[in-house]
């Protein structure tokens, strides 16, 4: 078995305001292993952005991590210098986030910064250094790249921004690439285009990846593996084939159903009532009991722990799904 | 065949881009170009049916939203009729018109920027019926009840603010407005798009209950083909400011006549597929501001010929009730 590239236990990241502090990630465990793609799924406000930042320590007041460990290659992060984490990311850790606009900026043009971010790790010549920049340009599907180099981001469309930063975060052929739905606002060609190019970086240099996204189909498509977060909680995690094939979690097999792939066209889909608890509003015992169809007395005493199956699909539920049954 | 309730013909949109700051700082120094003309919707046949649901897919950018910003006279066409009951738009006047402006709603991509934040929620799905007087003061709480009752809001919080409800719920209350003032048409723009996937299904529910108990007519606009493919009879397709197919949705999916349209669902995502192999994209993405020659697709088309190039393929119909705009099928060509 090959070692975690990124092995996470316990994280737990909360946002304090007059009225208290809120657990925005509460408890959440991921492994990463080098060149596997990871696919974390959940509904907005689930934690998955804050999971994404936590990880690389981009968390400022009123937020806070306060307890778990975040190994990468072994090394823990939460115990880093600022200067030691500010050469990981960008180098060995890229991050693509869900706004394109935090990561470029507005006064340079797009040449320039890409250039910077070679230059920044690297030592090569600034014409290189160029060269390079325009490929990585290409590579997303931007046309005359050479003329696009010299342009600010505001002459880009959104989609276009977001590719761009996606083109520089796949420029020192990271270790690890955390991607916060960077798809999501593009059409399924462009997104099949970027597809292509992170899944070959993974293939060729064996780049691990956390996609976060909310489109199911999408991790069934890229990941091997798929963390589905609810809550602040990762509630299911396993390989693609067992989490979306042999869903253990309610909430997993509610997700997958309310597809409308799953039934014919114009029949009513299979919704899932009710909303996610807001932060502060958690309820007791298991979060999604509210809108489970499954819940037992005991789901509302106590929050239900990991069970880890022999295969290593995981899932935290006192009444879990069997094959065939529904919601 | 009856008569389109609804038919947009040659519809254009065609904007002059603004300036931005640092093109404004060029234009000073002498550097910068005349802004150019944008053609967002650039000549749209258009014809719905009474009581179908009509589904608009198309990349971002392509200007569903500003074609159903025509469509409910939110914003004028550059060019081009538009008729709602066989009557020219253009011509109704006083009653007329205000009939048409309430009869044809629009259901907003963006719960958020779409709904005043200063007013609470019974006002503003009221307050078309205040203020177009359409019902006695009196009546106007039992309608506004009626309508929240109907998109499954409680009527406890009737009394808030947008801010204090969930995506899900503010896409309800914005149903609840368009609804509050009984349309005969949804305009629904991307009107899922931001909600979670979970929410979503509920609110698709939403919009197929209702138009089943009170008869509507949808254009129901959307990038997801999944959602639009489940909810729509037909379907149209838009690249660069233009419908390069339309047909019934069935036929559409099942056998996509437009290299565009069969790009689209080639690469739509599905649960089912594991591992794809996902495929580069062939040629360039044209800028909305420099539109290829000839066929619009014609840089990223694996059946391009020469005369795509050159030649703009016109919309014509390839089969009852389906047509493409595209060299492919129309042999004899124009
Ligand atoms: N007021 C405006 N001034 C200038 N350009 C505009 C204006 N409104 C829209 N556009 C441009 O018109 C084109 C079509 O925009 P539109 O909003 O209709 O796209 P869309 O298909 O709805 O995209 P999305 O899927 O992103 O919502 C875009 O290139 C856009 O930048
Ligand atoms: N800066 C912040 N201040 C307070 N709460 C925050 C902040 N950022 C995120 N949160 C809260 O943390 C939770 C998780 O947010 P996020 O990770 O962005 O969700 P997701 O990415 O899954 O949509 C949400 O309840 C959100 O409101
Ligand atoms: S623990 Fe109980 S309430 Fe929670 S998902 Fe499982 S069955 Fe439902
Ligand atoms: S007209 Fe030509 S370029 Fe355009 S879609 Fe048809 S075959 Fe392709
Ligand atoms: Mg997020
Ligand atoms: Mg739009």
């Amino acid at each position: 078995m090959t070692s975690p590239l990124l092995d996470v236990r316990g994280l737990k990241t909360v946002f304090h305001d007059l009225a208290g502090s809120w657990p925005a990630v509460d408890g959440v465990d991921l492994v990463v292993k080098p060149g596997e793609i990871v696919g974390l799924v959940g509904e907005s406000g689930s934690g998955k952005s804050v999971t994404g930042f936590s990880l690389v320590q981009l968390i400022d007041a009123p937020g806070e991590i306060v307890a778990g460990d975040v190994l990468f290659n072994g090394e823990d992060l939460r115990q880093a210098s600022e200067e030691r984490l500010r050469s990981l990311r960008g180098d060995r850790i890229a991050m693509i986030f869900q706004d394109p606009l935090m990561t470029l900026n507005p006064v340079l043009t797009i040449g320039e910064q890409m250039c910077e971010a070679i230059l920044e790790h690297r030592s090569c010549s600034r014409e290189e250094a160029m060269k390079e920049a325009s490929h990585a340009l290409s590579r997303v599907g931007i046309s005359s790249p050479d003329a696009r180099l010299k342009q600010y981001p505001h002459e880009f469309s959104g989609g276009m921004r977001q590719r761009v930063a996606i083109a520089t975060a796949l420029l020192n052929k990271p270790d690890l690439i955390i991607a916060d739905e960077p798809t999501t606002a593009l059409d399924v060609t462009i997104q099949s285009q970027i597809l292509f190019e992170v899944q070959k970086l993974s293939r060729e240099t064996g780049t691990a990846v956390l996609w976060i996204t909310h489109d199911l189909a999408v991790v069934a498509e890229l990941a091997d593996r798929v963390a589905v977060m609810y809550a602040g909680r990762i509630v299911e995690t396993g390989t693609v084939d067992d989490v979306l094939d042999r869903p253990r979690h309610p909430y997993t097999l509610g997700l997958l159903s309310s597809s409308a792939a799953t039934v014919a066209p114009g029949e009513r889909l299979k919704q899932i009532d009710g909303a996610a608890p807001s932060i502060d509003a958690r309820p007791s015992g298991c979060p999604f009991r509210p809108r489970c169809g499954r819940s037992l007395p005991l789901c509302a005493q106590i929050d239900p722990p990991a069970q880890v199956q022999a295969d290593g699909h995981s899932y935290r539920c006192h009444n879990p799904v069997t094959e065939g049954s529904a919601l | 065949m009856n008569a389109p309730f609804f038919e947009l013909r040659d519809v254009k949109k065609h904007f002059r881009g603004k300036q931005t700051f640092a093109q404004r700082l060029l234009a000073a120094t002498g550097n910068a170009p005349l802004p150019a003309v944008l053609k967002a919707v650039d000549g749209v046949d258009l014809s719905v049916m009474r009581g179908e649901v009509l589904g608009l897919v198309g990349e971002s950018g392509c200007g569903k939203s500003t074609l159903a910003r025509i469509a409910t006279g939110i914003s004028n066409p550059s060019a081009g009729s538009i008729t709602y009951e066989g009557r020219p738009v253009a011509e109704l006047r006083g009653k007329d018109r205000l009939n048409y402006l309430l009869k044809v709603q629009m259901v907003f991509q963006d719960p958020y920027a779409s709904l005043n934040p200063r007013m609470q929620v019974r006002n503003i799905v009221g307050e078309a019926l205040r203020v177009h007087r359409l019902l006695p003061r009196s009546e106007i709480d039992a309608a506004v009840d009626k309508a929240l009752t109907e998109v499954g809001l409680d009527l406890a919080y009737k009394n808030r603010y947008p801010h204090q409800f969930s995506g899900g719920q503010r896409q309800r209350i914005g149903i609840a407005r368009a609804l509050a003032v009984k349309p005969d048409f949804l305009v629904c723009d991307e009107p899922v798009s931001a909600l979670d996937v979970s929410i979503q299904a509920q609110v698709i529910n939403l919009f197929m209950d209702i138009r089943e108990k009170h008869g509507l007519t949808y254009l129901f606009v959307s990038h997801d083909l999944g959602v639009v493919r489940h909810i729509s009879d037909r379907v149209a397709i838009m690249y660069l400011g233009r419908i390069v197919e339309i047909g019934p949705a069935s036929a559409v999916f099942a056998e996509p006549a437009h290299p565009y349209s069969a790009a689209l669902i080639a690469a739509s995502p599905s649960t089912a597929r594991r591992k794809r192999a996902f495929q580069p994209l062939k040629g360039e993405l044209p800028s909305p501001l420099a539109p290829p020659s000839g066929c619009p697709f014609h840089p990223r088309c694996e059946h391009a010929m020469a005369k795509c190039r050159e030649l703009r393929p016109i919309l014509k119909e390839i089969a009852p009730g389906r047509s493409a705009a595209c060299h492919l099928h129309n042999s004899d060509n124009s």
